[in-house]
C-alpha cells in the first residue's frame, strides 16, 4: 500500500512532468486561459495517459522491443481519438476552446514518456496507480496556472465573478505572453517547494 | 497575394511557439546553442513540409470519400512517423554528411506537435494543397525564427546578473514572455 502511495504521488511534486521534467508543456500554456479548460484538458490528458499504460502494461510481454514506439503510439492514437469524439459530442464548447490541443494529446511526451520508462516494465496496477500519479501532477499545475491567469486577466474563477466591479482586468494574463510567464513562476514555485519539504522528496526517491 | 497573407500569418502573426505555443518541448531543449537551433529548424521544415504535402492528399482523396474521418489523428501520426523514418534511411544512404548534421534531431521530430498541428489545421481551415504547403513552410520558418532568437537570448543570459528565484529554468520562460509580447506588436498586420 505505501508503495502504491509512493508511486503515486511521486508525479504530484518531485517527477512532476510538467514543472520538474519539463514536459508536455505546449497543451498547458495555451488552453490555461480558464479554470474549465484546466481541469477539462487535466481529465483528457488523465483519461488517455491511465488507458495507455495499463493496455501497455498488460500487454509488455507481447510487445516486441523493436516495434514498441509505433505499437505505443497506436495505443495512445487509439484513446486520443475516442476523447476527441466524446468531447465533441458531449462538452462542444469545450472541445472548441481547447481546438487543436485535444487530438495533439497523441504527440503528449508525458504519455509517450512514461508508457516507455514505467509502463512498459511493470505490472499493470503499479502502471494505472503511476498514470493518476502523473495525471493528477498534471492536473493541479493546470488548475493553478488557469486560476491565476483567469483570475488576473478577466477577474473571475470558472466564469463565476470574483474580483470587485472597480477591478480593471489585466489582459495581459490572458494573452500568450502572459501564460509563458505565470509558468515560469510556478516552476520558480515548485523548486521552492522543493527546497522546504526535502523529507517528501526523498521518500520519493527511495520509491523510485 | 493570398498565398504571401498565408505565408506572413503562419510565421509570424500566429507564431508557432509564441502566439501558438506549439513545439514548446523543441524549443526549450534545442535552443541553448544557435547553430543547434538551425539545424532543428532545418529539420522540422523539411519534415512538416512533405507531412503536409502527403496528409493532404491522403484526406481529401482517401479518408474523406471513405467516410473515415474519425481516423485523421491516427493516420496523421502514423505518415508523420513513417516520415521521419524514411527521411532518416534516405539521408543516411545519399546524403550521410547532412545525415551527421541532422542526425540527432531526426527522430526528435515525431513527436514534435507543431508538424501535426499544421497537418490539421490544413484540413479544418480549408485549405487547398498549394496553399497547405506555402502554410507549412510559413509554420516552419516561424518557428525556427523563435528558436534562433531565443538561442540568441540565452547566449546573453549567460552572463547576466539574475535574481536567484528567476535563475535557471523560470528565466527562459520570463525571456519567452517577452519575445512573446514584442511579437504580440504584430497581430495587427493582417486584416
Amino acid at each position: 500500500m505505501k508503495r502504491l502511495w509512493n508511486i503515486f504521488s511521486r508525479g504530484i511534486v518531485v517527477e512532476n512532468p510538467l514543472l520538474m521534467l519539463m514536459i508536455g508543456l505546449c497543451s498547458a500554456l495555451a488552453v490555461t486561459t480558464s479554470v474549465q479548460n484546466g481541469i477539462g484538458m487535466g481529465a483528457a490528458m488523465t483519461f488517455v495517459i491511465f488507458f495507455a499504460e495499463v493496455v501497455i502494461s498488460l500487454f509488455r510481454k507481447l510487445i516486441p522491443n523493436s516495434a514498441r514506439i509505433p505499437i505505443f503510439i497506436i495505443v495512445i492514437a487509439a484513446f486520443t481519438t475516442m476523447v476527441d469524439l466524446v468531447m465533441k459530442a458531449y462538452t462542444p464548447d469545450l472541445s472548441k476552446a481547447m481546438g487543436v490541443f485535444i487530438p495533439l494529446i497523441v504527440v503528449n511526451c508525458i504519455i509517450m514518456g512514461r508508457v516507455e520508462a514505467f509502463a512498459s516494465k511493470e505490472k499493470p496496477l503499479d502502471a494505472g496507480v503511476d498514470a493518476l500519479g502523473m495525471g493528477v501532477g498534471y492536473t493541479w499545475v493546470l488548475v493553478g496556472i488557469s486560476a491565476f491567469r483567469e483570475l488576473l486577466g478577466n477577474g473571475t474563477l470558472a466564469g463565476i465573478q470574483i474580483m470587485p466591479d472597480a477591478y480593471v482586468p489585466i489582459l495581459f494574463f490572458t494573452l500568450p505572453p502572459g501564460g509563458f510567464l505565470v509558468f515560469g513562476l510556478f516552476i520558480s514555485l515548485n523548486f521552492w517547494l522543493k527546497k522546504v519539504f526535502p523529507a517528501a522528496a526523498d521518500a520519493a526517491k527511495e520509491a523510485a | 497575394m493570398n498565398l504571401i497573407k498565408i505565408f506572413l500569418q503562419a510565421a509570424i502573426v500566429d507564431n508557432a511557439i509564441l502566439m501558438r505555443f506549439l513545439a514548446l518541448c523543441a524549443f526549450i531543449g534545442m535552443s541553448n546553442d544557435v547553430s543547434k537551433s538551425i539545424g532543428m529548424g532545418g529539420a522540422v521544415t523539411f519534415v512538416t513540409v512533405l507531412a503536409s504535402a502527403v496528409t493532404w492528399p491522403l484526406f481529401h482523396f482517401v479518408l474523406a470519400p471513405l467516410n473515415l474521418g474519425f481516423l485523421q489523428i491516427l493516420v496523421f501520426i502514423l505518415v508523420i512517423a513513417a516520415l521521419v523514418q524514411l527521411v532518416e534511411f534516405f539521408l543516411k544512404k545519399n546524403v550521410p554528411s547532412l545525415y551527421a548534421a541532422m542526425g540527432i534531431y531526426l527522430p526528435l521530430i515525431t513527436t514534435n506537435c507543431a508538424i501535426l498541428a499544421v497537418t490539421f489545421d490544413n484540413i479544418t481551415k480549408g485549405y487547398d494543397l498549394a496553399e497547405s504547403i506555402v502554410y507549412s513552410v510559413g509554420a516552419s520558418v516561424g518557428f525556427t525564427l523563435s528558436l534562433v532568437l531565443l538561442a540568441g537570448i540565452r547566449d546573453r543570459m549567460k552572463t547576466a546578473n539574475l535574481p536567484a528565484f528567476i535563475k535557471g529554468t523560470p528565466s527562459l520562460f520570463v525571456a519567452t514572455s517577452l519575445l512573446a509580447v514584442a511579437f504580440m506588436g504584430f497581430s495587427g498586420l493582417i486584416k
